[in-house]
């Protein structure tokens, strides 16, 4: 018996049509837009003027703030403007445009990994580096990473969860990192539990990737307190919630960190990012986009600079098929409808999914029948049907007591109803507009 | 016998109805709230639509507010006006401030023949929510989304949507209670001074993008040009992030500025029709 | 320019649709009806037949004129409202009170509360209800399984009826059964008096089992009800043997089967929660023991039916899921 998490969940057709695909670099663009926001807390303030001429993995934006995470360029070149650009949501927002003329690295970034062992490096100096290279959650949260492994005073931690469960379908980046770079992705591990600390690191993977199971479970054996855990394919088990439950059995208690039950999580992707920012000395200025879609040519895995413009992407996929009808950045559970395909790249884009138009367009929705499937398949045990006409009325209060704040947005509620209601779109707004009295409340 | 049982049963059902009012009564009295009678007084005066346009919550919390208030300054009922004002005063022996009638002004034109539809919005239909998605159906930012969360919020079937997709305030039933002010996540709406003989002039535009952009997303945006600011001989227009906004306490209704404006974004309503209009579009170039 | 479609996540859907539930429970109640055309012939179609066809047309007459909307009667709500009251009237019911039944269930049981997904009570239930209190003499007069033969119908007295006036009279309850000539096997085929869908109690689980496979209804409902009449009426008849009959006699006879299965299950009327269907199925299990051992009708599911659907907000207010 597979180990998942006990409350709730759903399993949507898989549909991992790029599971096979090598990771294929892709060239470089012309041009490149580094939006200054990648991360969750306060953008990055520039530290480059137009005109100026940029390396491989220099700073352009510096952290501002405790939350909050450097930029580097991805390519050389020069500065062509520092002006807002329209991002996927169709507002504008501050970004740097870079003209690329080469690829000339930084020369503080090494070729081949430091031959030292992970157990040479200090935790300060691991955190350091992470922090220097602008490292943030990869796996679409985009909480910046060293925060993260600063647990608060007070708490500590005991184990580190990887999350390569990538549950969302389609997306297959996760698993061709696991597939492709399984020993570095042991020796990130190992420097993550340095410097956290901890004895224990257990990997998560779904069982619909038994090959990386086995791959990562090969260069595992070699290292000391790393497990691999096979888990039941449900999902949103790749929620951290929902991943601590499924790999330990505890359960985070609402509105607490996983810090509360001695966890950290943190994604493969994250993972590799560590390994070349402390191995290698290189900043996070690249990443793996899986590229798929049912009416594409050629899905498949790409890696490619923060900031190329996700057109190149498709192109390199076999190019925009005609009867698209949506664009999405992320899985089809929690990804982010794109209104063009200009914006760029960013640390946070797991994935470009493209769908035909016939599949784009939701069913009209209809009275609630009150069949409970939602309150069946809420993995936070919500109350979604309730939520939703709490939300309608914006009963705030209720809404707080019905705990709204807990929802992790995973979808899985619209996507059973039988009567097709919109349930997240109006709890999504709820738990805003909610989350906005608590602060003000607060102040 | 048939006669015993009817008087039992009337007997019995006295004696219920009997100890029930005693019940009732001592019950009353125990749980009695004290409350100034005046409030009672003043609730009844007011409309009673419990809009919450005065900011309190329904009649009687505004009834509450003004009974405990010295002065009647900042105590305004939208809906009744100052009728329904000097009628509480007089009940609470209070002055009462004169205040100008006001009306909701919905400061968007982009209708879909000014701003061209670039994507498809396939969600719940709610401004909010379509608002803290994404820009919207077309490429301005900043214009109306249509999808009617100031009907919902009107409590006086006083907006509707438009066939081209906007919000149209029925000026009869408008009280300017500010429902659809708050409803609306883009700050279109805006309550402006109803204006002698309902006349208004207005920038029909709430675009704050440069010139360029905002034209490009839609014909009749202002494009903070600034001609209307140059022209207008009271000062009353004002400029600021591309964004003209005319003052309306400052605004003597000379139309000028209408005539000025190279998009049109300026609107003038319940004016006479005019002599002779200039063609401000031949005059821009 | 591209003119992509925007939507907030999730941007796929499961497939799942009302219809799929609703026709899946006809699907489910097609044995239930074979059996009841086996033991009453024709007028088992008749009534089940008049019975839909007028759901139908009352709701889409009410949805159309009174209510100005988009009728949609093909989404089987109405066509399950119909099959259910049918299945809980005798065959040789006159078949216009079973429009004025059609016209209840649908009109105040329904549409009165703003259509599906809105009503407190089943409307099934509501129908059926009305009917027993105001036409006791045809609603208890059942006929006696004899198929298509062309004899006149006899009417005989159900199991529960024939219990019932046993203990008043003195008599004990295995006599009475034995003259009434029920065996316990019988009881469970459904040859039977009795309203035409709630005799075959082979026919119904067949049923049940379907819908559990196909996970349109989870069996805590069900089996709550069955839980809590086996307990209960065990009790008693440990207690009493003579006086109160057994827990099998409990389960198939009268609407047990087809209430528990078909009727409390109902998605708009039934508890939201696991926990509160346990808590709603146990309710209705000891009212009905309740009814038809110390009440004055032979046959309490309808009542207890109806009132734990009145006690379903309540339940669904202080029963919340296991919270992460």
């Amino acid at each position: 018996m597979l180990k998942t998490f006990k409350i709730g969940g759903v399993h949507p057709p898989e549909n991992k049509l790029s599971a096979q695909g090598e990771i294929i670099t892709l060239p470089l663009p012309e041009q490149v837009i580094i939006p200054l926001s990648q991360h969750i807390g306060a953008p990055a303030t520039p530290v480059v003027k137009k005109g100026d001429q940029v390396k491989v993995g220099q700073l352009i934006g510096q952290a501002a703030g405790f939350i909050s995470a450097n930029i580097h360029s991805s390519v050389s070149g020069t500065i062509v403007s520092l002006d807002p650009v329209i991002d996927a949501s169709g507002y504008p927002r501050p970004a740097i445009t870079i003209k690329v003329e080469g690829d000339e690295w930084d020369e503080n970034i090494l070729k081949d990994p430091a031959s030292k062992h992970p157990g040479d490096f200090t935790k300060e100096e691991i955190l350091k580096a992470i922090s220097a290279a602008g490292i943030v959650g990869m796996g679409g949260a985009t909480f910046p990473t060293q925060v993260k492994l600063s647990p608060p005073p007070g708490s500590t931690a005991e184990v580190l969860i990887i999350n390569g469960v990538e549950c969302e379908p389609y997306l297959t980046a996760d698993h061709r990192l696991m597939l492709e770079h399984g020993k570095e992705l042991i020796t990130g591990i190992e420097l993550i539990m340095k410097a956290l600390g901890v004895k224990r690191a257990i990997v998560g993977i779904e069982n619909n990737k038994k090959d990386a199971i086995e791959e990562l479970g090969k260069h595992a054996r070699l290292a000391e307190g790393i497990e691999i855990c096979p888990l039941k394919i449900q999902y949103p088990q790749g929620g951290e919630k929902q991943l601590i439950q499924a790999v330990t059995g505890k359960f985070v208690p609402s509105g607490g960190l996983p810090i509360a039950v001695g966890a950290v999580v943190q994604n493969v992707g994250t993972v590799y990012a560590v390994y070349e920012a402390v191995m290698k000395n290189k900043p996070l200025f690249e990443r793996v986009v899986t590229v798929t879609g049912k009416a594409l040519k050629e899905p498949g895995n790409y890696l490619c600079r923060i900031g190329t413009p996700i057109s190149q992407l498709i192109e390199a996929a076999g190019g925009l098929p005609e009867n698209t009808g949506k664009v999405i950045g992320g899985g089809p559970m929690m990804g982010k409808a794109l209104t063009n395909t200009n914006i760029p790249v960013t640390k946070g884009t797991s994935g470009i999914l493209l769908m035909r138009q016939e599949e784009s367009s939701r069913k009209e929705y209809r009275n609630c029948i009150r069949c409970s499937k939602c309150v069946n398949v809420c993995p936070m045990g919500l109350e979604p049907y309730y939520l939703m006409l709490l939300g309608e009325h914006a009963k705030l209060e209720a809404l707080e007591a019905e705990k709204v704040m807990d929802c992790i947005e995973c979808g899985s509620c619209s996507f059973t109803c039988p009567a097709n209601r919109p349930l997240l779109d109006v709890i999504r707004l709820a738990k805003a507009k909610t989350g906005q009295m608590i602060r003000a409340r607060k102040n | 016998m048939m006669t015993t049982t009817i008087i039992y049963t009337i007997i019995s059902l006295c004696a219920i109805g009997v100890a029930s009012a005693v019940i009732l009564y001592f019950v009353a009295q125990k749980f009695k709230v004290e409350e100034d009678p005046r409030i009672d007084t003043v609730e009844s005066i007011l409309p009673g639509a419990n809009c919450g346009g005065c900011g309190k919550p329904g009649c009687r919390g505004f009834a509450e507010a003004t009974v405990k208030a010295t002065t009647l300054d900042g105590l305004f009922c939208p809906v009744g006006g100052a009728e329904t004002m000097a009628k509480v005063a007089t009940a609470l022996g209070m002055e009462v401030t004169a205040q100008t009638p006001q009306i909701a002004v919905v400061r968007c034109n982009g209708t879909c023949e000014h701003r061209q539809r670039t994507s498809q919005y396939d969600g719940y239909k709610s401004c909010a929510i379509e608002h803290s998605l994404y820009r919207g159906e077309t490429d301005c930012t900043f214009g109306c989304l249509g999808c009617g969360d100031c009907v919902t919020a009107c409590p006086f079937d006083a907006i509707h949507m438009d066939t081209n997709g906007l919000p149209v305030v029925t000026d009869e039933k408008c009280v300017a209670c500010g429902a659809c002010v708050k409803a609306c996540p883009r700050n279109i709406i805006e309550l402006r001074n109803k204006g002698p003989k309902d006349r208004r002039v207005f920038v029909c535009c709430v675009n704050k993008d440069k010139g360029n952009i905002a034209r490009k997303a839609c014909t009749v945006a202002c494009i903070g040009c600034g001609k209307c600011v140059k022209e207008c001989p009271f000062e009353a227009i004002t400029l600021e992030n591309n964004l003209a906004y005319i003052d309306f306490r400052k605004c003597r209704l000379c139309r000028k500025c209408v005539s000025v404006c190279p998009t049109h974004a300026i609107h003038e309503v319940n004016f006479p029709p005019r002599k002779i209009t200039e063609p401000a579009e031949e005059k821009q170039i | 320019m591209s003119n992509f479609t925007i939507s907030p996540s999730p941007h796929i859907h499961g497939g799942d649709s009302i219809e799929k539930n609703m026709y899946g429970v006809l699907i489910a109640l097609i044995p239930t009806f074979i059996f009841s055309i086996v033991f009453f012939g024709l007028g088992a179609i008749l009534v089940t037949l008049t019975s839909v066809v007028a759901c139908l047309v009352f709701e889409y007459v009410i949805q159309k004129y009174l209510m100005k909307q988009r009728p949609t009667i093909w989404d089987g709500s109405a066509i399950i409202t119909g099959v259910l009251l049918a299945f809980n009237l005798p065959s040789s019911l006159p078949l216009w009170i079973v429009v004025i039944g059609a016209l209840v269930a649908i009109g105040i049981g329904k549409m009165s509360f703003g259509g599906l997904g809105n009503n407190i009570f089943n409307p099934a239930l509501v129908g059926r209800v009305f009917l027993l209190i105001s036409f006791p003499v045809q609603m208890t007069s059942w006929p006696v399984p004899n198929g298509f033969a062309t004899t006149d119908a006899v009417t005989g007295a159900t199991p529960l009826a024939l219990v019932k006036e046993a203990v008043k009279s003195g008599q004990t309850i295995s006599d009475a059964l034995a003259s009434g000539g029920f065996t316990t096997g019988n009881l469970i085929i459904g040859n039977i008096g009795g309203s035409l869908g709630e005799v075959a109690a082979l026919g119904l689980l067949l049923g049940f089992a379907y819908m559990l496979i196909r996970k349109i209804i989870s069996w805590h409902i069900p089996i709550a009800i069955f839980a809590t009449v086996i307990v209960f009426s065990g009790i008693l008849n440990l207690a009493n043997p003579e006086h109160f009959a057994g827990p099998i006699f409990h389960l198939f006879t009268g609407g047990m089967m087809l209430g528990a299965i078909f009727m409390a299950t109902d998605y708009v009327t039934s508890p939201m929660t696991h926990k509160g269907m346990l808590i709603y199925g146990v309710g209705i299990g000891l009212l009905t023991v309740i009814i038809r051992v110390f009440g004055a009708y032979p046959e309490g599911m309808s009542f207890a039916i109806l009132i734990m659907n009145g006690f379903t907000p309540l339940i669904n207010r202080y029963c919340k899921p296991v919270r992460f």
